[in-house]
């Protein structure tokens, strides 16, 4: 049980994304959470072992870390990815749904001519219409503010996304103002930049994404209010009858769209 | 032997639960196994090596590290996550028993050996009383054992062969104190998910579905969640 399976859970929602959505999970899987595993985790492994106080007092380091550091920043984002990649579950969730309606209405054979078999249902891909574009749409927007409410914890937790090499701690049990030098503090703010600005490009993504999807919709809108306008007796009696073909072999390819009215 | 052990055992589980169940085991292995795998373990790695007490005396930080911590918060974590994920096991023996009688009887005995009806709906039944029971129990055992659910940063011990009441002084309590309020919080959810799952079980009793093909009915509905 690793980032593997999570990987596993979110690639499967990949196929029913949109094109940036699938940039997303790259760019999550491959600049954040490999780059967590490989090369974070080494870097803050001996993060308390190193940390040092120039005071032999026993407790003093302890305590000092414990104020500097509430939340190791691994820690931080190794939570950050987890909950950045579970709103991607609801869709996941909803495409079950809908592929277990549809095996549903198979199996009472009212959409024998959609599908060839039970297996069609599986592998066939689902598109981002109706009430699944909504459920997309709400997994993107809680990603953006995952994203974001992290970023500000860090920023509020750490004063700044930069590490001082050394800190003033001045605690009980020490006896003055000690100073405390962190290990590696260079390094550690070489991946926090990386870390975070990995967390913009997602962010930035996951807008565009948002965009992407609002524009669509409202294209579409505009496509059937125009075509209604062009010939409105005839694109009306069609698009009614188009509306019962849909009707009559809902959950196939062409979903109705039941939101924009 | 590892997690990946528990986590293939539980894969198995998702094809006879209900929805609410694979909402539970999507819970389970997200916000609890793969949290404690990535991140809470390591906080607790090297705690007894960071506890550190105000005194020279050998041996005084053994004995005061043994009396504050009897087992260690993160290893209570993984027993609990244990204990809680097998009682689904009993409805995987279940549905295995009965398709070894089908095997046996040579015939279809049931519309499918998944289906939640009969004997397999009390198993379901108590597999999940047993998961709420467990996870009430442990949070109740966690509790007791440290005196709530905080880390405190800050230890008093007197016992031999400590020469007086010596500070000692836990590593990283912030920290560790945020973990546990997380597994707490995530416990409660899994509560709230299994008894949810009881009553819907439990209200849903009544509603006539074959289940057995001499065509007695059972009264029991098809649970057997959403993909074939």
């Amino acid at each position: 049980m690793d980032w593997g399976t999570l990987h596993t859970f979110v690639g499967g929602v990949n196929k029913h994304s949109t094109s940036i959505g699938k940039v997303w999970v790259t760019v999550l899987f491959v600049f954040r959470v490999m780059i967590l595993v490989v090369a974070a985790q080494e870097v803050w492994g001996d993060e308390q072992e190193d940390f040092v106080c120039n005071t032999l007092q026993p407790g003093c380091r302890n305590v000092c870390y414990d104020h500097f550091f509430p939340v190791s920043h691994i820690r931080l984002w190794a939570l950050q990815l987890i909950f950045v990649s579970t709103p991607a579950l609801l869709v996941a969730m909803h495409v079950a749904y809908y592929r277990h309606e549809a095996a549903r209405r198979f199996r009472r054979g009212e959409t024998r001519s959609e599908f060839k078999d039970l297996e069609d249902i599986k592998r066939q891909k689902v598109r981002i219409e109706g009430s699944l574009w909504w459920t997309y749409t709400s997994s993107i927007f809680f990603r953006i503010v995952f994203e974001a409410a992290f970023m500000y914890v860090f920023y509020f937790l750490y004063n700044g996304y930069h590490l001082p090499w050394v800190l003033k701690c001045g605690i009980q049990p020490c006896p003055n103002l000690v100073d405390c030098f962190i290990s590696r503090p260079t390094e550690k703010t070489v991946f926090t930049i990386f870390m975070i600005s990995a967390s913009v490009i997602c962010m930035l993504l996951n807008v565009a994404e948002l965009c992407y999807l609002l524009l669509k919709v409202c294209f579409r809108r505009s496509k059937r209010a125009q075509t209604q306008k062009a010939a409105p007796n005839h694109a009306l009696k069609e698009s009614k009858q188009n509306e019962m073909n849909e009707l009559i072999s809902e959950g196939g390819q062409n979903a109705i769209t039941g939101f924009p009215s | 032997m590892s997690w990946t052990f528990l986590r293939d055992l539980l894969s198995g589980v998702n094809k006879y639960s209900t929805g609410i169940g694979r909402i539970w085991l999507a819970v389970v292995f997200i916000f609890r196994l793969l949290v404690y795998i990535v991140a809470a373990e390591h906080v607790w790695k090297e705690e007894q090596k960071e506890f550190e007490c105000n005194v020279r005396q050998p041996g005084c930080e053994n004995v005061c590290f043994d009396y504050f911590f009897p087992i260690s918060q993160v290893r209570l974590w993984a027993l609990q996550l244990i204990m809680v994920s097998t009682p689904s096991l009993l409805v995987v023996l279940h549905v295995a028993y009965r398709e070894g009688r089908e095997k046996r009887h040579r015939k279809k005995l049931y519309v499918s050996p998944g289906t939640m009806g009969g004997g397999l709906w009390y198993t379901y039944l108590i597999s999940l009383m047993v998961k709420t029971g467990f996870e009430i129990g442990f949070l109740v055992l966690f509790y007791k054992l440290y005196d709530g659910f905080r880390v405190p940063y800050l230890l008093k011990c007197d016992l031999k062969p400590c020469p007086n009441t010596v500070d000692c002084f836990v590593s990283k309590p912030t920290e560790k104190t945020i973990f546990i309020l997380f597994l707490v919080v995530t416990s409660c959810l899994c509560i709230v998910l299994n008894v949810t799952e009881l009553s819907f079980l439990v209200l849903k009793k009544w509603q006539p579905i074959p289940v057995f093909l001499s065509g007695e009915s059972h009264g029991q509905r098809n649970l057997a969640g959403y993909s074939p």
